[in-house]
């Protein structure tokens, strides 16, 4: 089975996130790593992998050069070989440029099943995948929650359970299709160090948008769809009162709470 | 004045308080006209009249046993029958995990710009719609407009309070006809189980929101009790979730619910930054912990240090002798 997994570079989130003087998301001066929710997709295809003999598992990533972090982490996690897109007009791009040139980049390769995570942990709009799979003319199955493949050949088909608000339903899609994974699906593995060492002779292919004949002004700041007027840091909330518990603290947090007219 | 569609979320004609406020908001940008799709709309109308809708279209409920695309293409259809993209002002969705791939593809189709999660959408300044939405964990605002085509726009619950029009009618319901795709009926919902219903307030609706989280070893019952002298909801932080002490429907942060009620109280939950990203934005936040270091108690408006399951129910009893 071929399997493409999208993954992107993330700021970290338990660093401090900011914004870069144009309104997009700071990516230079801040220390980045694959985005926690795409570990689950990682993991979520080496199972599929492992359970279909003479599988391939192909992770794709556009961003700055740094983005090549997060296409090395899932090589040492045990993917086979990445795809990195790269190039300076890409800089702020939206979702749809971004769906754009991910869909051109998984159309130079063979794929079955390409499997994405819920949402990026930085802009975390959560709509790439349904886009990706727009471009690609996929059927899109999203917020898997767990997946099975059954049957192969031209019959095989992906089956999905996700859990909603008000019902769990189970979904089904003919192959190829798109699906993207919740952080419920699996516990993605550390790299081992046979992962680390086997993973720096692993293929990477770097793109850029004239290599997939995207045009520079199809991408990037200057084609979004959207433009932001302006970033407010919140002030950090002030800090408020803190009592210890003696004896008396359920009556003093509904005091509280009187007095604020919350009861 | 131009249209604002708004697609209405529901239950067989049960319309969820998030419909209102989407109703709202539109009425700034133009006529709110709501999209109904699925059984009910009798059931719904007053509702819709109530806050400001002055125009309905209907689709089929075939379109439900289908995801995202059906909706998409569903919304696509209405948009043509209503006069095309130019004839309206915009597009709002509730801002769910599909209200936000199915305005994805719908501005995809119409060639127009997306804002989603937006907690605040307004006229801009020259025409078209401003929006406001929060960013990196609530630490950021970010004002936002759609430059290209017609605006959609998903938007969060408890952005606005809902404002009922009075002498609002029930307007004539227009029923629009949608030829679903191959790609669209692609993906078959197989089998839909309903769960069982708490009884409690809607998480991302409710105005009060109690959670519970590693504190509480597994033993939810003072924080429901809590919840439940108050009228509140129950959330649970990621800790709680993934050791299978509370449903994952529950769980409050950046990849569970993202809520912003009156008042938060947070139990026995230290405050990580992933559970920040979903109740950073509440009015107030109470926070219980042993820990006096834990971070929760940087945000909390007000805090206790002790054990939950002392103060918890005092706090219950409390309550109840004040609502007398």
């Amino acid at each position: 089975m071929k399997i493409v997994v999208c993954v992107k570079h993330v700021p970290d989130a338990q660093g401090d996130r900011r914004f870069a003087g144009d309104g997009t998301v700071d990516r230079a001066g801040v220390d980045g790593l694959l985005s926690e929710l795409d570990e689950y997709a990682v993991e979520e295809a080496l199972k599929l992998s492992e359970a279909n003999d003479g599988s391939t598992v192909t992770v794709v990533t556009v961003g700055p050069d740094g983005a090549s972090d997060a296409v090395r982490k899932s090589l040492q996690m045990g993917a086979d070989a990445g795809v990195h897109v790269v190039d300076d007009a890409l800089h702020g791009s939206d979702a749809f440029a971004t769906s754009l040139v991910l869909a051109k980049a998984i159309a130079t390769l063979e794929y079955d099943v390409v499997i994405t995570g819920m949402a990026s942990t930085d802009a975390g709009m959560s709509v790439v995948p349904a886009l990706v799979a727009d471009r690609l003319g996929l059927p899109q199955v999203t917020f898997a929650g767990s997946l099975s493949i059954e049957g192969d050949g031209p019959g095989a088909k992906v089956v999905i359970e996700r859990d909603g608000d008000a019902f769990t339903e189970v979904v089904e899609a003919a192959l190829p299709a798109l699906v993207s994974v919740t952080d419920q699906i699996n516990e993605p593995r550390y790299p081992s160090f046979k992962g680390i060492m086997a993973a720096k002779k692993k293929p990477v292919t770097t793109l850029s948008l004239a290599d997939l004949g995207v045009s520079a002004d199809e991408v990037g700041l200057g084609a979004a769809w959207t433009s932001v007027a302006g970033v407010t840091q919140r002030p950090p909330r002030a800090a408020g009162t803190v009592v210890t518990d003696e004896g008396d603290g359920g009556a003093k947090l509904v005091e509280f709470l009187a007095g604020a007219k919350l009861v | 004045m131009a249209q604002v569609l708004v697609l209405v979320d529901h239950v067989d004609g049960a319309v969820r308080k998030t419909t209102s406020e989407l109703l709202t908001l539109a009425a700034r940008l133009g006529e709110p006209a709501a999209v109904f799709v699925g059984n009910g709309y009798e059931n719904a109308a007053g509702a819709l009249a109530e806050f400001g809708a002055t125009a309905v279209y209907t689709v089929d409920a075939s379109v439900n046993d289908y995801l995202v695309l059906a909706k998409a293409e569903a919304l696509a259809a209405v948009v043509e029958a209503a006069g095309g993209a130019s004839a309206l002002a915009a597009v709002l969705i509730p801002s769910s995990a599909e209200g936000k791939e199915v305005a994805a593809r719908l501005a995809l189709k119409l060639d127009s710009g997306l804002i989603t999660d937006a907690i605040d959408v307004r006229a801009g300044e020259g025409g078209g719609v401003a929006t406001t939405q929060a960013a990196f964990a609530g630490g950021f605002a970010v004002d936002a407009t759609v430059t290209k085509g017609l605006p959609v726009v998903t938007v969060k619950p408890n952005a606005v309070e809902p404002q009922p029009v009075a002498g609002g009618s029930v307007p004539e319901a227009t029923a629009v006809a949608v030829e679903l795709s191959d790609l669209a009926k692609a993906v078959r919902v197989v089998e839909r189980k309903a769960k069982a219903k708490s009884g409690r307030p809607d998480l991302t609706e409710a105005a009060i929101v109690v959670s519970g989280g590693r504190g509480t070893n597994g033993d939810f019952s003072k924080v429901e009790a809590f919840a439940d002298s108050l009228g509140a909801a129950v959330g649970a932080s990621r800790a709680a979730v993934d050791s299978g002490w509370y449903p994952h429907s529950n769980q409050v942060g950046q990849t569970g619910k993202q809520v912003s009620p009156q008042l938060y109280v947070a139990c026995g939950i230290s405050g990580a930054i992933q559970h920040r990203a979903g109740m950073q934005t509440s009015k107030t936040i109470v926070a219980i912990n042993k820990d006096p270091e834990a971070p929760i108690f940087e945000l909390a408006d007000f805090g206790v240090v002790g054990d939950l399951f002392a103060v918890l129910p005092q706090a219950t009893d409390e309550v109840t002798k004040r609502k007398g």
